[in-house]
């Protein structure tokens, strides 16, 4: 019998039901498991995505043929069935189940375990078949609780007010700032954001998130008129005639990749936040012992190194190739 | 331990000067005089002797982790430093503990004489009592190697802030043999007489590169020029009748260069030079030989009289037990010259020759043919200039050769580590051998993030074949790489091996079949090497 999913250089594709998973090249059915670029991307003839996810790609891709679905409804495809379920990564985001003739497949795209409070929380999926990422597949990458980063963020912030800079915090426009919203101390001050995250919140807040209140900077806001603000911006805009408006500032990067010494220093920002959406060392290993899975394909991060660890802790594990990026610490935008 | 790891937290988080300086400035205001001295020695070098090897301490890192070894030796090049490697993957600490910073030095030197057994239970104990920075500083004293961006100038700011003294003062004062055994925070930084340490350098005066056209610089009267030899910058001190030999990163090397000890025989006592330290038969013999003799402790008789070196002198620091820095250049010059030039050819010392010019044409000519005196370039220094301490603009200039380059094509790649753990930054390059491409060097640095963010983004993609952690790429991109040197060398595959290589330029115009190969490269081994 083949494999219900098999790895192709268009992307992961399903035969029984001919569509792709996150394809990187122009295929005619596309299912999408979250809207970041390297998963999302144009060209496809008609994509499936979570009812969640469905406003942020259209804000990104455009006028796209888009199906939506809801988290856990199940649906035919040929001869595929096919639903999704969280992924927590960011919100809207999915893990999908494929099943043919018995044989259930997950493909995950990119996940967390840490219930952010934004995201729908992660559900385990009972599989035979795994395909997990590993973006942060080494023992070095363990995540604190995201209330320890909150009061770090928050301390940066009392921090700042009291030596007249101003903290201008860099992230992902999707997922990772709106995250960081709700993570901040509204009491604590007015937070002003980057045009590009603050896009993403109008569309998120459009289907029904709770974000906190936000002022976006344009040509005409004056920073004097929010004293004591926190920027969010995007970390392209760090070093740029747009930054300058804010004065001197104390610059921060969140970012799992805060967690090396090294990486903080490279990007030279006054703080590292260490938080991700990205499951760290030890979420990898409970969600891929949570599926009941023997059989795991790792798709992109520290793919080597995990596999073979996967493989000498009784798992049948693979590294399969694909164009998935994982978290670019550099990241401009979604 | 908090303090410490809260000045070093103010330090490593950001890259401003001020506050750093006034992190550790408060540091030397409040802390109790044994944490000052230790603060002092350990960002300076001086660390304490090594108690427990890195093989053990990463077996029992692994296994209080609960990783396997090789799961542990697979992250730590990644993350790029051991200490923090196994501070990352401990679990937190069950224990509360604040003590000192000196507590836990002399926590270290008891261990030292301990049994394995009993070293694995304090080092585990330790573990279990340290917060995450407190436990990286807990590594990095034993496996040492701080490097976070202290130099001696910020160091010697905070010290005169908090102790009210002169920097450059404290600057000879922190110079030399000195210990936290040997000599107390009191005497080190604020006795009136500090005893005078017979084997104390002075810190050494270094020049910039030139980047303006020379005659920008004046009239060619005011200047002296000399060769920029490619040796090692070295300081002989010649005190109580016998001599240090200090490198300029403050290392004591009197014990690698024997050679040295007849000095005594030439110059008087209490003397101080500054020269450069070379290979020499019969001139100069290139870095290449002089390699052979760094790094080697106690040197076999063999390479004594293979690779022989002596000092090629162009200051007088010290006369007659006179600091000389204040005097002009010339006049030092002078002495020295009067000193060095009457010695027989035995002594292990030449006076490093001066260029004459009239014209600044003169001597752009005269550079582009250093190469042939084994020189890297010329170095040009007012005569009326005094000896500073550390880098300063204005008075010496260096004045490099352009690096040799050849364009070669890209065939591995491996992610980099540290800094750039998430990036493909490790290179290897081909030269073309009739049809194919064989691998002459590897190269690290030279492009900017945005490079290497664009050609990791194409590895990623044109991944041809795995070999661990190498990976074979698509020969496709060309690039100019810029080098300092070239020699023969039987351990590599081409032949030849590369002084300094580095990415010059990303050739984004160059078809693949125009990249050097490895005839051109031997014929620049014929002229250069």
């Amino acid at each position: 019998m083949d494999p219900v999913l098999s790895f192709t250089d268009r992307g992961i594709y399903c035969a029984a039901g001919d569509f792709y998973i996150d394809p990187w090249r122009p295929v005619d059915r596309a299912l999408i498991t979250h809207g970041h670029a390297d998963h999302a991307r144009s060209g496809h003839g008609a994509y499936l995505a979570t009812r969640a996810a469905a406003p942020v790609m259209r804000h990104r891709l455009g006028d796209i043929a888009l199906d939506e679905i809801d988290f856990g409804e199940r649906r035919m495809i040929g001869g595929a069935a096919v639903s999704f379920h969280p992924a927590s990564h960011v919100p809207g985001s999915a893990q999908i189940r494929v099943e043919v003739g018995g044989q259930v497949w997950v493909a995950s795209g990119d996940y967390k375990i840490e219930n952010d409070g934004l995201s729908e929380p992660f559900e385990p999926v009972p599989c035979h078949h795994f395909i997990t990422e590993s973006t942060f597949g080494l023992p070095v990458f363990t995540w604190a609780p995201q209330a320890d980063i909150a009061a770090q963020i928050d301390t940066w912030w009392a921090d700042c007010q009291t030596s007249g800079r101003t903290p201008l915090l860099g992230a992902y426009a999707l997922g990772k700032a709106q995250r960081l919203l709700t993570m901040l101390n509204p009491d604590r001050g007015p937070i002003l954001t980057h045009g590009a995250v603050e896009n993403t919140n109008e569309v998120l807040r459009a289907q029904g998130l709770t974000l906190p209140p936000t002022h976006r900077v344009t040509p005409d806001l004056a920073p004097k008129e929010y004293p004591g603000a926190l920027v969010l911006a995007t970390p392209s805009a760090f070093g740029t005639p747009w930054a300058r408006r804010f004065g001197p500032v104390s610059t921060a990067f969140a970012s799992g990749w805060m967690r090396l010494r090294g990486v903080r220093r490279r990007r030279a920002a006054d703080r590292g936040f260490v938080i991700s959406d990205h499951a760290d060392w030890t979420g990898l290993l409970s969600a891929i012992k949570e599926t009941g899975a023997e059989n795991i394909y790792v798709t992109h991060g520290y793919t080597d190194i995990f596999t073979k660890y996967l493989n000498s802790a009784g798992y049948t594990a693979a590294v399969v190739s694909t164009e998935y990026e994982g978290e670019v610490v550099e990241e401009t935008d979604t | 331990m908090k303090r410490f790891a809260d000045l070093f937290t103010l330090i490593d988080q950001t890259t401003r000067t001020n506050p750093k300086v006034d992190a550790l400035a408060a540091y030397f205001r409040d802390a109790p005089d044994e944490d000052k001295l230790w603060c002092i020695a350990i960002f300076t070098g001086r660390r304490p002797k090594r108690a427990v090897t890195t093989t053990r301490l990463r077996e029992w890192a692994a296994e209080r982790a609960g990783i396997p070894l090789w799961l542990f030796e697979e992250s730590y090049p990644i993350v790029g430093d051991l200490a923090e490697t196994i501070a990352l993957i401990l679990p937190p600490p069950a224990q509360r503990s604040d003590q000192s910073l000196s507590y836990w030095i002399t926590y270290l030197r008891e261990m030292a004489a301990m049994p394995e057994e009993g070293r694995k239970a304090a080092v585990l104990d330790a573990w279990d009592r340290l917060q995450a920075t407190e436990r990286f500083l807990f590594n990095k004293l034993i496996t040492g190697g701080f490097r976070i961006g202290v130099s001696q100038k910020l160091m010697t700011r905070a010290l005169s802030r908090a102790s009210g003294r002169e920097e450059p003062e404290l600057a000879h004062r922190l110079m030399g043999d000195w210990s936290p055994d040997t000599i107390s925070y009191h005497d080190l930084v604020e006795a009136e007489d500090a005893a005078a340490d017979l084997s104390r350098p002075y810190p050494f005066y270094l020049a910039y590169a030139l980047e303006q056209p020379p005659k920008d610089l004046g009239a060619p009267a005011d200047w002296h020029a000399e060769w920029k030899w490619d040796g090692i910058r070295g300081q002989i001190v010649l005190r109580g009748g016998v001599h240090h030999v200090w490198s300029r990163g403050e290392e004591l090397m009197t014990d690698r260069f024997p050679e040295f000890a007849r000095l005594t025989d030439f110059i008087p006592d209490n003397t101080v030079l500054d020269g450069e330290i070379l290979a020499w038969r019969d001139g100069p013999m290139g870095f290449n030989a002089l390699q052979k003799r760094i790094g080697r402790k106690t040197v076999p008789a063999k390479l004594l009289k293979d690779a022989p070196v002596l000092l090629y002198a162009y200051d007088l620091l010290e006369w007659d037990g006179k600091d000389m820095r204040a005097q002009p250049f010339g006049d030092r010059r002078r002495i020295l010259c009067d000193l060095v030039t009457p010695l027989s050819d035995t002594a292990p010392i030449r006076l490093s020759p001066e260029i004459p010019f009239d014209t600044w044409q003169t001597i752009e000519t005269a550079r582009l043919t250093a190469r042939e005196e084994s020189a890297e370039g010329v170095m040009l220094k007012r005569r009326d200039s005094p000896y500073l301490a550390g880098r300063k603009k204005g008075d010496w200039w260096k004045w490099k050769l352009d690096p040799l380059t050849v364009d070669a094509v890209l065939i591995y790649a491996q992610q980099g580590h540290g800094r750039r753990a998430n990036l493909f930054t490790d290179f290897t390059f081909a030269v073309w051998k009739g049809n194919d491409l064989v691998p002459f060097t590897k190269a690290y640095s030279g492009l900017t993030d945005e490079e290497f963010r664009k050609i990791t983004a194409w590895v990623r993609k044109n991944t041809l074949q795995r070999f661990g952690p190498v990976r074979q790429v698509r020969p496709e991109h060309v690039f100019e790489i810029a080098f300092e040197g070239i020699h023969e060398s039987p351990r590599h595959k081409s032949g030849i091996a590369l002084r300094f290589p580095r990415m010059a330029r990303w050739r984004h115009d160059k078809p693949l079949a125009e990249a050097n190969s490895l005839d051109d490269l031997h014929q620049l081994l014929d002229t250069y090497g």
